[in-house]
């Protein structure tokens, strides 16, 4: 972990940025409800690796940030994320043993309980919108899960150099 | 990323401080959704964040605008040609209907005068292009590439060649944020242009569909009817397309009809819009109505709405002034 540290977290970084670009980088109509919260999964996987150094604190300042992005109430995602992470962070030793298969499931879960949170807050702000948009990036973000993985255990082979 | 660094004495996920720092931060998330939902006192703070966005949306947006640049760079002599003959004729057609235009206006505005009611002043327009459609389904949001750097402010209105498409909630510095008349959460004071029938337009969180809630039963709409914007409310100038009616459902033991409209702008098509300023120096004077509270409600929508039609003329708000401060300095 501290050679994460050292070593400079620039791909981290860097894979947070890519995130948050994929997050707001517009899409045709029919896509939008399927967007995968590429925020989430990545946030996800780096507070597993590095439980650290990526837990709570970082997950809660993206979550404002992609708040302002979406233009959703001010601390809706960041509470979302702060939520999700503290799972992540809690079990980070027993999800790096699932295999793949498990993890996917897992990963789902995390998500479902993401968009619990948001669906949540909209509720208690009035906030309407159709269900499909919440189940929608449940399961777009469960399939592409196994891909964000490979490629950001790509990544962290640089950052642990 | 500061905060990572400052957290440098809870190395072990395990302290206890890992509970403590989720309750922390879920209460303080908590607070600031409270605070901004009642007011919008963290303005700044959005700004300041949304300014560390910007520079990400205009990287998303690169490929778009490098491939509009292409295509029009690479254009061939034949399509410009072509596109050049249907432009000017274009141009001939609109002013034609130009010149009958503005013998109305001076008709109009002779009219207005023998009334003595303030001449309607003209807007003054400018075209934006969006850099980004709301990634969010439960909000309905768009950004423009001009910020308050080209005089843009809070409740300006937007439109397209078409009709209304919206209001700048957030204006950034060079970029803003504007609430579509689709999204669930915006009213919009609207009056039918047949019989001068005043009502709120509803979005529905849907591209192609406005609902009309108050409507009674016995109230003279018929699809086909034409919606324009009222003025009242005072965001919007009044006459611009919004909608046209789609559907009437008069059910018997309903209080309010079931009217549904399809919004004349093409909401989720639009790649460039116009930016309305409203130029007038006067104070509102009486035959003047006054702006309402606000024709979006993101939240309150219920209670704000019903009471929307009524309370309008009685409740003088500042919200004009903003705008023409902002407005003068952008004369200059």
């Amino acid at each position: 972990m501290s050679d994460a540290r050292a070593n400079g977290q620039t791909p981290i970084i860097i894979s947070l940025v890519v995130s948050l670009m994929l997050a707001i980088a517009p899409a045709p109509d029919w896509a939008e409800p399927f967007r995968p919260d590429w925020v989430t999964l990545t946030l996800i996987y780096w507070s597993m690796t590095f439980p650290g150094n990526y837990s709570v604190g970082v997950a809660w300042i993206i979550g404002l940030i992609v708040d302002v992005a979406q233009g959703t109430l001010l601390g809706q995602h960041a509470l979302a994320f702060t939520i999700v992470i503290y799972v992540t962070v809690k079990f980070h030793l027993q999800l790096r043993q699932f295999p793949i298969l498990q993890l996917t499931a897992t990963v789902f879960a995390l998500l479902a309980l993401y968009q619990f949170v948001l669906f949540w807050i909209n509720g208690v702000a009035g906030v309407n919108a159709p269900v499909v948009a919440y189940w929608g990036p449940v399961l777009s973000g469960t399939l592409v899960w196994p891909l964000v993985s490979i490629i950001l255990a790509g990544l962290r082979q640089r950052v642990r150099r | 990323m500061a905060a990572a660094e400052s957290k440098k004495q809870h190395r072990s996920p395990y302290s206890p401080a890992l509970g403590l720092r989720l309750l922390l931060l879920a209460g303080l998330s908590i607070l600031i959704q409270y605070i901004d939902h009642r007011d919008n006192h963290l303005d700044a703070v959005r700004k300041a964040i949304g300014a560390t966005v910007y520079p990400l949306r205009v990287v998303v947006d690169a490929p778009v605008s490098a491939w509009r640049w292409l295509d029009d760079t690479t254009a061939s002599r034949n399509q410009l040609q072509l596109e050049n003959s249907r432009l000017n004729t274009e141009r001939l057609m609109t002013q034609a209907r130009l010149q009958r235009y503005s013998a109305l206006e001076a008709e109009n505005s002779r009219l207005r005068d023998m009334l003595e009611a303030r001449t309607r002043v003209r807007e003054r327009v400018r075209v934006a292009e969006i850099m980004s459609v709301s990634a969010n389904p439960f909000r309905h949001v768009l950004v423009v590439d001009k910020g308050t750097n080209a005089g843009v402010f809070d409740g300006q209105a937007i439109v397209d060649a078409n009709g209304v498409v919206g209001q700048v909630i957030e204006a950034g510095v060079a970029s803003s944020q504007c609430l579509l008349i689709s999204d669930p959460g915006h009213d919009l004071p609207v009056e039918v242009n047949r019989n001068g029938l005043r009502t709120i337009a509803r979005g529905t969180g849907n591209f192609d569909q406005l609902d009309l809630p108050f409507l009674p039963n016995n109230a003279d709409i018929e699809p086909g009817d034409l919606l324009v914007t009222s003025g009242l409310g005072g965001v919007f100038p009044s006459g611009y397309p919004v909608a046209v009616v789609d559907t009437v459902t008069r059910i018997p033991q309903e209080p309010f009809a079931l009217v549904t409209a399809r919004p004349s702008a093409a909401l989720n098509q639009v790649r460039e819009v116009m930016l309305i300023w409203d130029d007038e120096d006067k104070e509102p004077e009486i035959p003047e109505p006054e702006p309402e509270p606000e024709a979006i409600q993101p939240v309150d929508s219920e209670a704000g709405s019903d009471t929307g039609d009524l309370t309008d003329e009685s409740t003088p708000e500042s919200e004009d002034e903003s705008g023409d401060e902002t407005e003068g300095e952008t004369n200059e």
